[in-house]
């Protein structure tokens, strides 16, 4: 019950280590003014949710913490390093300490899923050194994820779900410290999400990995947060717990919930 | 008042263009020397280039080969010239049609395939996936169709020369009674260097527009799948447009060095 309050009241160093840390984000595209002063912070092993309406900037927030997209303005650090002030090796060294699984999925479809595996293998050999055989891992990965047998398969091939769990066992190949996952359940059907979901929560107690989690998806969050934030109108409009959140009184809070 | 408005606006939207195309350009020439390379991909790039043109310029060349033959045969005959014509077509084909037609086939082929691949793998985020793989998307996809296709285009060029010349010694074997060997060695006597150097060096700058604009029209492809059909058709249009440029200064620099 303490450390409930000291989430609800926003006092992050306390509870441990900080994995993400974002401060008053800012982020707009001509006229169209997405993140506002976003602020959020991420401790280590815990699983964040990020809920928000679609267009509302969440790939866009999620996109500055790996450097793929660079804010206007705000401060953004991720595994303690500053995001906007590394060189070209620094933040790939970064990124191989981060799995990313994206909106929808994102295989690359002219290779197997074997060579999507092996993908970020290339350049992060550091992480491998000694490794020679990639096979094993690949195998691991896929294992994890219960597709073990589709190894020699294009992307083409496998349903939406499985390519799902392709693109999670590919994000998780690295054995990063903390896992992005924007909307991991968007387009699928219930059962599967619900398994995605279970997939996500399996590896997170195999590897003891930090996790944020982007979504819309109001089962989703019930499932697995521990914390979540609601993104309204380009800023952390409310944090809490599910149970928390969901008997608040706040209108705007309340349209997450309702069905 | 409206049309004049809409005429400045496109002007501008036209020279933006070009400046966004330079910097591409830049781009590439400045990822493309730096380290670590890519040789797998290029080898890949390269067979793609070549599988997806070959057989698409054998017969073209051919078709054309035929038809200048035989279209020119009548009037050349009128004229009592007619053992001129493997010198003739030799020089023509190598010089213009050649390299001009098989660029023009291969950018409906090669510029569209691009800016197809590379918009979808932009809209499914595959080329956000690379860049936090560690792998530099533009070296990797960019930097390595380009080159394939400023290789390639010249071997499919004197391919496609070949063919054309090919389809045209037949018409004048059938017709002309001349045989293979004559028309082949009045052809190799009729062309000079001269002709054969700045027709490869002008290939190769074709194969490159053709990449170039198929790779920049791709990558920047807008947000959403209506994006990729317009990459591929617009890269297409601009990559024939740039052609016939590239074409002009290329004929515009080897007169010059001819005079010399
Ligand atoms: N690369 C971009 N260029 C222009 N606008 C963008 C870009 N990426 C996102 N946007 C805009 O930012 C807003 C938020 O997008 P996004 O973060 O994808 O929403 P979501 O919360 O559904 O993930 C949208 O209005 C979108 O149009
Ligand atoms: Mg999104």
């Amino acid at each position: 019950m303490e450390t409930k309050e000291k989430i609800v009241a926003g006092v992050a160093e306390a509870s441990g280590e900080v994995v993400i840390k974002i401060k008053g984000l800012c982020k707009s595209f001509g006229d169209n003014q997405v993140l506002k002063g976003f602020n959020m912070e991420l401790r280590k092993g815990e699983n964040l949710v990020v809920m928000g309406k679609s267009g509302s900037g969440k790939s866009v927030m999620i996109k500055c913490l790996v450097g793929l997209m660079s804010p206007d303005s705000g401060y953004v650090e991720v595994l303690g390093k500053d995001i906007n002030n590394l060189d070209q090796i620094a933040l790939d060294e970064l990124r191989s300490d981060i799995g990313f699984l994206f909106q929808g999925s994102a295989l690359y479809d002219s290779m197997t899923v074997r060579e999507n595996l092996e993908f970020p293998m290339r350049r992060h050999r550091k992480k491998f050194e000694g490794i020679t055989d990639t096979l094993p891992l690949v195998r691991e990965a896929l294992e994890n994820v219960g597709l073990a047998h589709t190894m020699d398969l294009m992307p083409s091939e496998l349903s939406g779900g499985m390519k799902r769990r392709v693109a999670l066992a590919r994000a998780i190949i690295l054995k990063p410290k903390l896992i992005l996952y924007d909307e991991p359940t968007s387009g699928l059907d219930p059962i599967t999400s619900k398994e995605i979901i279970e997939l996500m929560r399996s590896i997170q107690k195999k590897y003891g990995t930090s996790a944020l989690i982007i979504t819309h998806d109001v089962d989703c969050a019930r499932v697995i947060s521990e914390r979540m934030i609601l993104l309204v109108d380009g800023t952390n409009y409310a944090e809490g717990t599910y149970a928390e959140l969901v008997t608040s009184q706040d209108p705007n809070v309340n349209a997450f919930f309702k069905k | 008042m409206d049309i004049k408005f809409n005429m400045v606006n496109r002007t501008k939207q036209f020279f933006m263009e070009i400046g966004d195309l330079s910097y591409f350009a830049a781009r590439f020439f400045k990822q493309a020397v730096k380290p670590p390379f890519e040789f797998k991909e290029l080898l890949r790039q390269c067979y793609q280039v070549g599988n997806r043109s070959l057989l698409l310029v054998v017969t073209t060349g051919f078709i054309i080969g035929l038809v200048l033959t035989l279209q020119t045969r009548p009037t050349l005959i009128e004229f009592g010239a007619v053992s001129w014509m493997p010198n003739m077509v030799g020089i023509s084909i190598v010089r213009e049609i050649g390299p001009v037609i098989t660029a023009l086939i291969c950018s409906g082929r090669i510029a569209s395939g691009f800016g197809a691949e590379l918009g979808s793998m932009k809209v499914t985020e595959q080329i956000d996936a690379m860049e936090v793989s560690g792998t530099n998307p533009f070296k990797y996809l960019v930097v390595t169709r380009i080159l394939a296709a400023t290789l390639m285009l010249p071997l499919l060029v004197i391919f496609g020369d070949l063919i054309a010349l090919y389809g045209s010694s037949l018409v004048e074997y059938f017709k002309g009674n001349v045989s293979f060997r004559l028309y082949f060695n009045k052809v190799f006597e009729a062309l000079s260097y001269g002709d054969l150097i700045p027709a490869t060096i002008k290939s190769f700058f074709f194969g490159f527009v053709i990449g170039l604009t198929g790779c920049y029209k791709g990558y920047k492809t807008g947000r959403g799948t209506a994006g990729v059909g317009i990459a591929a058709n617009t890269a297409v249009v601009m990559a024939s447009l740039l052609l016939f440029v590239v074409d002009f200064i290329a004929v515009f620099v080897s007169d010059i060095f001819y005079e010399l």
